[in-house]
């Protein structure tokens, strides 16, 4: 799908800026970001000022834009990496495509630049299957089709609510693994996108990811902190725990999350062999985290979005609040979160 | 446009992995002359092959090839009454193969199959690949990003759980096809010059719980691990339904995979797929099969087997009862189909006596 196809006027770009100089960044994307309204929110715990290349449809905001839109008790939900989420609240538009300021456009084995955001929104804009699995990946794409024995019934798809996409050069390893394989870059190119099946857990990582902000805006909440969050991406958990709320709620509205393409190119940021100096509390989170969202259950009663973000909540601090104070908190974010999303979304 | 790739001047490897332990099935109505292409990949390996239709017809196998042949004499003479339930006039007759090997693993092609290229142009050892899929864990429970998290270069993203990455034992390995794509009989119709070209690197683990359409042209499996649940159904002469041999084996291994705690892998390696069948022909054959799958499918999606059932035979024996139970109400072929899950691990046990627990 070329960029001329894509309605822009659906889209927002949204960046969280943990780096206050934006320029090769933005410089780098430019063909692929131009026409397109960007919103770039300022993590509130940055000092110097942001540094932003002209030429472009933006608007930004900062700590004081974010208190006054969701008051100062509030505002430490949106520091660090969760920044971004205050773009997703304030967004008025269809989808949202959101890349971490330390990724540039990445190349295809032809060595064409990979137009993120056309995938991201053509990855949207078509059908997920999660019911049934299709070995020769999305069969929408040109050149592709379900195989045999698919199920006619089920060929034609059921809404996408996310596009997970993937990174070259750096990927998204933990610190573990990174510092053990120092030298380790991501060199395959895997030329597919594909649904992520129904019940199938995934780590779902913020790098790379763009989303149908109306159909399941509510569900990508910033919840979970660890203790020692840090501004790089191996010291944090919030987008992997937004992750498995958002792909759980997915599955029980019948949405389908796809992954796979696009890539960007994730430059060095960073030490991995540091970020292990620090305890690493989402080892042990992530462990708790697994069984509960495998046994989980919705209310049928919860047949939208928010509900069953409450819900979630709900059993999140009936089930996981004694093991560690962390659930308790993002149980309580959640349900700030919802109000908060319903308060900003309803006035005007 | 894609093509096949040339393996003139690759040398034969001597010291090709599991060459003792690995036998390779083929079912064939007309000739091996594809081996030839395959020669550098697969001599080393011994051949079973299972020759349908006309028993009086000699099939040729290329010289250097070391192989046991079945007709359906053979298979008559071998099974007696039991050789009800190996098709006749089908692909699906190939199952005889497994039944017969004595080998810890089978690789099954079909003779319309040659040498795939990589985009670099070198030529595909497709069973070095499915060896090695099957040689390494699956990951059923959590599902990676980068998808096969052991392969060279790749590994577990964040956020995987560390509790999950020592995987589970792969029982089956199913490879893909570039030029002619495995596509059913109304899509031929809609899309007839439609070819695959694309080469997607990857291999990766079938969720648990999800279903997938199993192709047996390009399919490598544990036999001792999943062998009994291979069974690859009536089809063909004197059956209302054919092209769902395979796909009825995938539905039945999955789920007993799943059960057992087993991983399924698909993606790599491809293979050349050079013939296009008819798809008036297919479509006769698969008629049935596109209605009677919508029935089929929640059937599997809903199918649980008891903690009691711990070894293949057990889970197929359950299995088979629920078939007759739920699915003999769209049709009386069911129960037949039932009755021939049966026979069929019987003549299993028959020609395999279990030597351990």
């Amino acid at each position: 799908m070329s960029s001329s196809e894509i309605n822009k006027n659906e889209v927002d770009i949204v960046i969280g800026a943990l780096n206050a100089d934006l320029t090769q960044f933005l410089n780098s994307w430019r063909p692929f970001f131009s026409g397109f309204h960007l919103i770039i929110v300022k993590d509130p715990e940055l000092k110097d000022d942001l540094n932003i290349p002209e030429g472009f449809d933006v608007d930004v905001y900062s700590k004081p834009d974010i208190e006054k839109v969701v008051g100062a008790a509030n505002a430490a939900m949106f520091s660090g990496y969760s920044c971004r989420y205050f773009g997703y609240l304030v967004s008025k538009k269809k989808y949202i495509v959101s890349i971490d300021d330390d990724c540039v456009p990445a190349k295809d084995p032809k060595g064409v630049l990979v137009d993120a955001v056309s995938q991201h929104v053509s990855n949207l804009e078509n059908p997920a299957t999660p019911l049934f699995f299709n070995t020769l990946y999305d069969p929408y794409c040109e050149g592709a089709d379900f195989v045999r024995g698919y199920p006619f019934s089920l060929r034609s798809g059921v809404p996408c609510a996310a596009s997970c996409g993937l990174w070259l050069n750096l990927a998204d390893l933990d610190a573990p693994t990174q510092a053990l394989k120092t030298e380790q870059r991501n060199t395959s190119y895997v030329d597919a996108v594909m649904t992520v099946p129904l019940k199938a857990m995934l780590p779902i990582s913020g790098i790379n990811i763009a989303f149908n902000r109306e159909l399941v805006g509510p569900a990508l909440v910033p919840a979970l902190r660890i203790a020692g969050e840090g501004k790089v991406r191996w010291e944090t958990l919030e987008d992997v725990w937004c992750g498995m709320c958002l792909k759980h709620i997915s599955d029980h509205l019948g949405y389908g999350v796809k992954t796979g393409l696009p890539y960007v190119w994730r430059n060095e940021r960073g030490d991995a062999v540091e970020s292990l100096r620090k305890k690493w509390e989402g080892m042990k989170l992530m462990e708790k985290s697994v069984p509960f969202f495998e046994a989980l259950k919705l209310p049928e009663s919860a047949v939208n979005v928010e509900d069953c973000v409450v819900e979630l909540a709900k059993a999140v601090k009936e089930q996981l609040g004694s093991d560690d104070p962390a659930f308790t908190q993002a149980a309580d974010a959640m349900v700030k979160w919802v109000q908060l999303w319903n308060s900003v979304n309803s006035s005007g | 446009m894609v093509e096949p790739a040339n393996t003139v001047g690759i040398p034969l490897n001597h010291a090709a992995l599991l060459k003792d332990e690995l036998d390779i099935v083929i079912p064939t109505i007309r000739n091996l002359d594809f081996l030839e292409m395959w020669r550098p990949f697969l001599q080393p390996y011994h051949l079973i092959i299972v020759q349908d239709g006309d028993p009086s017809k000699t099939i040729a196998v290329p010289e250097g090839f070391d192989y046991e042949l079945y007709n359906r004499n053979d298979i008559n003479r071998i099974l007696g009454p039991k050789a009800s339930c190996i098709s006749f006039k089908d692909s699906a007759c190939r199952c005889f193969g497994y039944m017969v090997s004595k080998k810890k693993y089978i690789f099954t092609i079909d003779d319309d199959c040659f040498v795939a290229k990589d985009p670099s142009g070198k030529a595909v050892n497709a069973l070095e690949q499915h060896i090695k899929n099957l040689l390494c864990p699956s990951s059923p429970l959590f599902f990676n990003t980068l998808y096969d998290p052991y392969r060279e270069g790749a590994d577990f993203v964040r956020g995987y759980p560390f509790s999950l990455r020592e995987g589970v034992s792969t029982a089956v390995s199913h490879g893909l096809w570039l030029n002619i794509p495995d596509y059913d009989a109304p899509t031929q119709l809609v899309k007839p010059k439609e070819r695959n070209t694309r080469y997607v690197d990857a291999v990766m683990t079938i969720p648990k719980g999800t279903l997938f359409p199993m192709c047996g042209m390009n399919l490598a499996f544990d036999r001792e691990l999943i062998g009994p649940a291979m069974y690859f159904g009536l089809m063909g002469d004197g059956q209302p339904i054919g092209r769902y041999d395979d796909m009825w084996a995938g539905w039945c291994v999955k789920v007993i995979c799943d059960h057992l705690g087993l991983g399924v892998k698909t993606g790599l390696p491809y293979i050349y797929h050079s013939k296009a069948s008819n798809p008036f022909v297919n479509l006769k054959k698969e008629y049935k099969g596109i209605f009677w799958q919508e029935d089929i499918i929640p059937f599997f999606q809903s199918a649980k087997l008891s903690k009691e059932a711990v070894t293949v035979q057990q889970c197929y024996i359950e299995l088979s009862k629920m078939v007759k139970e739920k699915l003999s109400a769209i049709d009386p072929y069911f129960d037949k189909l039932a009755d021939a899950m049966v026979t069929w691990i019987e003549a299993w046990d028959e020609l395999n006596p279990a030597t351990k627990a």
